[in-house]
């Protein structure tokens, strides 16, 4: 049993989907000889060989497209996208053929694919590496996005995404790749998909997040039970479809709820949280939902993206104006 | 029974040599004689040369963010820069330096922007310039774009765009050569082929023999040069530019150079790349080959080549402090990221502005 990273995670689990099927075939830009620029796929072509793990050329939509032939015709292709800015010239083949291949014949074909790329910032990296882009996958139907937010959520949920019949987006939030260690075994056991977690049990107020968001929530619970308020987190990892019975059952009880995303404001995630719950008509609802979220401004270059992203203090201040309301 | 109807071939062109010399020196263009247009242009090589050095040391000293070196680059950048003029437009990828510095844009504003601060985009090169493009080969759709726009006007204007090896593999790329061919645009696209993509080599991006011959695919001239002789790269820049000025269309260089740096300051090369790999290329590098060659014709001499190397490295440094001073004593605020998202700032924005203001804290740590 090994202490790992979340980055560990994810490799682990390549390693162990491609070991139990020889379908399984990993793909992308720097992902063989260099292991990824990350090391996600550190190893795994001189375990797998470079017909398993293969090196590219730089074309993302060539990449995408190719995905989604290969999956069509009965293999498992895992690809990789090098940053999350670069997935955008991808979205024509996500959009326009991973996600309806198999409403469009019938269920004649599927797309059993994953797309896997590091998300978020906070790593001090150049232009168009640090965007959280889950609400644009989000809104595609046929896809399923998941976000992992610890080592064994990602060894887990990446194991049932790739084995999964389906198209998954898998963002990794790339912020925590290496921040906490965990044990994790490698059983080949999947985490279910398509529900949350819960990470801790209260009573006053539920913070919904997800991915790299998980960690300044978790610091904001830390502070506000220090105050002697008892506070649920929910983290969402499964972006869509959106598990919000689990989201539901939380509020329901302790009647206030604060959303948190680095995304931009505008048409996000927390955004459709929020309009769930007032959808659900809760009737012990005891304050308004509160959004704490990045701006809707472009990502700043990275002196400033630290100042863009939500902060333990907005957080907690935004907790505290939901508990005010009596 | 089969019979040609088109029939292609790819041209190279070399004119100094890696020795410093002349090959076949009875054909060189008469720029190859011109001293001091070659000395300058020397100086602006050695000048990049030694900015390049300074980031990285900056980079690793935790002054600047990731970086991308153009070592190694120095003839085919700097003659990109010296072929174009004032009203033409650059759209650059991340690491042409020596061409933006022909054209105007100061050091402190290129470390501005490696440094995390958008005022570096805000450059003083020519105003109308693209920004520094990361997303890969987007660049050359625009400098199409761009072209288009200088040919409905009826301007003699040229835009010229850059894509490596590995850019050359995209759709955007081809799809600007379409539309060039296609509309006959005043668009120069020159491919800088330094080998490697990153980890992957040039010869896994396809097995085509050259990569200037994607050029001719879509319907126009396409050469390749000896991208680390300055004579060779300037020549073959003069002669698309001054084409695509006159009308006749667009034109697709290839050169040929050699990444001696890491990819950037975030990519350790040793993993995937040959290191007599790398030695050998070093005896092609641009920079001692011109030096030899203008000492060789007296145009140069030890003498300038210290005082040279003594500027160089005070006008560097003094662009350092520049850029250091600004973001030490006049950081951009938080507010600086609302300020440009529209020509007037919407309701909505102003109030995220507002709210940003109460929290000038640093969030999402790592
Ligand atoms: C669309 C896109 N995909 C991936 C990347 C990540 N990336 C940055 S540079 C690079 C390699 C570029 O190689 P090449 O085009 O040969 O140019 P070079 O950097 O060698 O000059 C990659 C893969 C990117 N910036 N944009």
């Amino acid at each position: 049993m090994a202490q790992i990273t979340l980055i560990e995670g994810v490799t682990l689990a390549l390693a162990r989907a491609m070991q139990e099927d020889p379908s399984v075939v990993v793909l992308g830009e720097d992902v063989g000889v260099n292991g990824g620029v990350f090391r996600a796929t550190a190893g795994l072509q001189q375990t797998f060989g470079d017909e398993r793990v293969i090196d590219t050329p730089l074309a993302e939509v060539m990449i995408a497209g190719v995905t989604v032939g290969m999956a069509a015709q009965g293999m498992k292709p895992v690809a990789e996208a090098q940053f999350c800015g670069f997935t955008m010239p991808m979205i024509d083949h996500l959009m326009c053929h991973a996600g309806r291949m198999r409403n469009r014949t019938r269920g004649r074909l599927s797309c059993p694919m994953v797309l896997r790329f590091p998300t978020g910032g906070g790593i001090h990296a150049p232009e168009h590496h640090s965007e959280s882009p889950e609400s644009l996958f989000a809104h595609m139907p046929g896809l399923r996005v998941v976000m992992p937010s610890s080592p064994s959520r990602a060894y887990g949920l990446l194991l049932a995404a790739i084995r999964d019949p389906d198209p998954v987006i898998f963002m990794e939030p790339k912020r925590i790749y290496r921040w906490q260690r965990e044990e994790v075994i490698d059983d080949g056991e999947e985490l279910p998909l398509d529900v949350c977690f819960t990470l801790r049990d209260g009573q006053d107020i539920t913070l919904v997040t997800w991915g790299a968001m998980v960690k300044e929530t978790l610091q904001a619970a830390d502070q506000l039970e220090k105050q002697g308020v008892s506070v649920e987190v929910i983290d969402v990892a499964t972006i869509s479809p959106l598990d919000m019975d689990t989201i539901i059952e939380s509020v329901e009880r302790t009647g206030r709820c604060v959303i948190i995303q680095e995304a931009p404001k505008h048409c996000g995630l927390a955004s459709e949280i929020a309009a769930n719950l007032a959808d659900a008509g809760i009737f012990n609802l005891l304050a308004p939902v509160k959004r704490v979220c990045g701006y809707d401004t472009v990502m700043p270059l990275y002196r400033n993206e630290m100042k863009y992203m939500p902060s333990v203090r907005r957080i907690v201040d935004a907790a505290q104006q939901v508990l005010e309301v009596s | 029974m089969a019979r040609t109807v088109a029939a292609f071939k790819v041209d190279y062109f070399q004119f100094l040599g890696p020795d410093g010399k002349l090959v076949d020196s009875q054909h060189v263009p008469n720029l190859a004689r011109d001293f001091e247009r070659l000395s300058e242009l020397y100086k602006l090589m050695v000048l990049t040369r030694t900015f390049d050095k300074k980031a990285v040391a900056l980079q690793r000293t935790g002054k600047l963010g990731t970086y991308a070196s153009s070592l190694g680059h120095e003839a085919a950048h700097v003659a990109i820069g010296a072929s174009m003029r004032d009203e033409d437009c650059f759209a650059p990828m991340y690491r042409e330096y020596g061409a933006q510095f022909y054209r105007g844009v100061k050091m402190s504003e290129v470390l501005l922007y490696w440094g995390g601060d958008e005022r570096g985009n805000d450059f003083s090169g020519p105003r109308h310039d693209f920004a520094w493009c990361v997303p890969i080969a987007t660049q050359c759709l625009h400098a199409a774009g761009a072209a288009m726009a200088y040919k409905l006007r009826g301007e003699e204007r040229v835009a010229v765009s850059v894509v490596g090896d590995g850019g050359s593999s995209k759709g955007d790329f081809l799809e600007a050569i379409n539309a060039a061919s296609a509309w006959k645009l005043p668009l120069v696209l020159v491919i800088i082929n330094n080998q490697w993509a990153i980890s992957v080599p040039r010869s896994k991006q396809n097995s085509a023999a050259t990569l200037a011959q994607k050029g001719i695919a879509g319907g126009l001239p396409s050469i390749q040069v000896d991208g680390n002789d300055l004579i060779a790269c300037l020549w073959a820049m003069d002669k698309a530019v001054k084409a695509a000025r006159e009308g006749k269309g667009a034109f697709v260089i290839e050169m040929m150079t050699y990444r001696l740096s890491d990819h950037t300051t975030a990519d350790d090369a040793r993993r995937y790349r040959p290191q007599d790999e790398v030695d050998a290329a070093w005896e092609k590098e641009p920079l001692t080959r011109l030096r030899k060659y203008l000492i060789s014709q007296g145009a140069w001499d030890e003498e300038r080549e210290a005082e040279l190397v003594a500027e160089c490295s005070e006008f560097v440094q003094e662009a350092a402090n520049e850029y250091l001073d600004k973001v030490t004593n006049d950081p951009q605020p938080v507010t600086a990221m609302f300020d440009y998202m529209f020509a007037e700032l919407p309701h909505d924005l102003a109030e995220q502005r507002a709210y940003a203001e109460q929290y000038p804290e640093d969030g999402g740590h790592h």
